[in-house]
């Protein structure tokens, strides 16, 4: 079996699209439910440093879409990747109305990343190497 | 052709799934470059029984040997490897389920 590159789970909700858009978008919203700390601004192009007390872990969300009641998406490192690191994987919360509520699809791709390669395009200051593996998640990040 | 993952992975899983094996990584990693007869006196292990195992983790890409001086081999241990089997352990420990179940949870019931 390969390694799964992309995680994608469907979650229907009995939640108006609003409700579920609060809790995913605001610093409050993320700590209600995700981390037990945030701090940052939700912004594409900022940064949201996340704590987890239970872990004494954080992270670094750097938040590349916020697209009102529909998508809201970041990168982060790879979990239990040594510091300085540069993989990041892409995660993306898309939300759509159904009859009933939210539909919402969780999507968290680039696990099946090579680290020499993309550390390699970093070297180089580009990211053609890699950028044919990713598609997708690569239109997201930032140019290395 | 760049590496697979997977056959990285599965080789990294294979070697590290003998205790011996990741005795010699474990102190490869604490001590640094070493010789087989080095490890052989840390790791109470005939000096064979090294080199055998040092031979699969150099298949593995684990481990990489150079000639140090006079005609001692050095081996020392290499991460990139266990940097691609992490990938895979991240998509293996990756929560989603229990992040979500707690979204649900804080919709269905939002503290005031």
């Amino acid at each position: 079996m390969p390694i799964p590159n992309t995680i994608t789970r469907t979650l229907d909700l009995a939640h108006p699209q609003e409700k579920v858009w609060g809790a995913l978008s605001t610093l409050e919203g993320l700590t209600s439910w995700f981390g037990s700390k945030a701090e940052g601004e939700v912004a594409p192009g900022h940064d949201v440093l996340m704590r987890w007390e239970q872990f004494d872990g954080e992270q670094t969300l750097a938040i590349k879409v916020v697209d009102p009641m529909s998508v809201f998406a970041y990168c982060w490192g790879i979990n239990g990747a040594p510091e300085g690191d540069p993989r990041r994987t892409y995660v993306e919360f898309a939300l759509e109305p159904t009859a009933s509520g939210t539909r919402l699809t969780v999507t968290e791709s680039g696990f099946a990343q090579l680290p020499d390669e993309r550390l390699e395009a970093s070297y180089q200051g580009n990211t053609e190497g890699w950028r044919a593996e990713l598609g997708e998640l690569v239109a997201y990040l930032d140019a290395a | 052709m760049p590496p697979d993952p997977e056959e990285v992975s599965a080789g990294v899983f294979a070697a590290l799934a003998d205790t011996n094996r990741r005795a010699i990584l474990a102190s490869l990693a604490e001590h640094g470059a070493s010789t087989a007869t080095d490890l052989s006196g840390r790791l109470a292990m005939t000096r064979q029984g090294v080199a055998k195992h040092l031979a699969l983790l150099a298949d593995a890409g684990l481990v990489t040997s150079d000639a140090g001086t006079g005609r001692r081999v050095l081996y020392r241990h290499r991460s990139e490897p266990i940097k691609v089997a992490q990938s895979y352990l991240a998509a293996l420990a990756a929560d989603w389920d229990g992040a979500l179940d707690r979204l649900s949870a804080f919709l269905a019931d939002p503290p005031r």
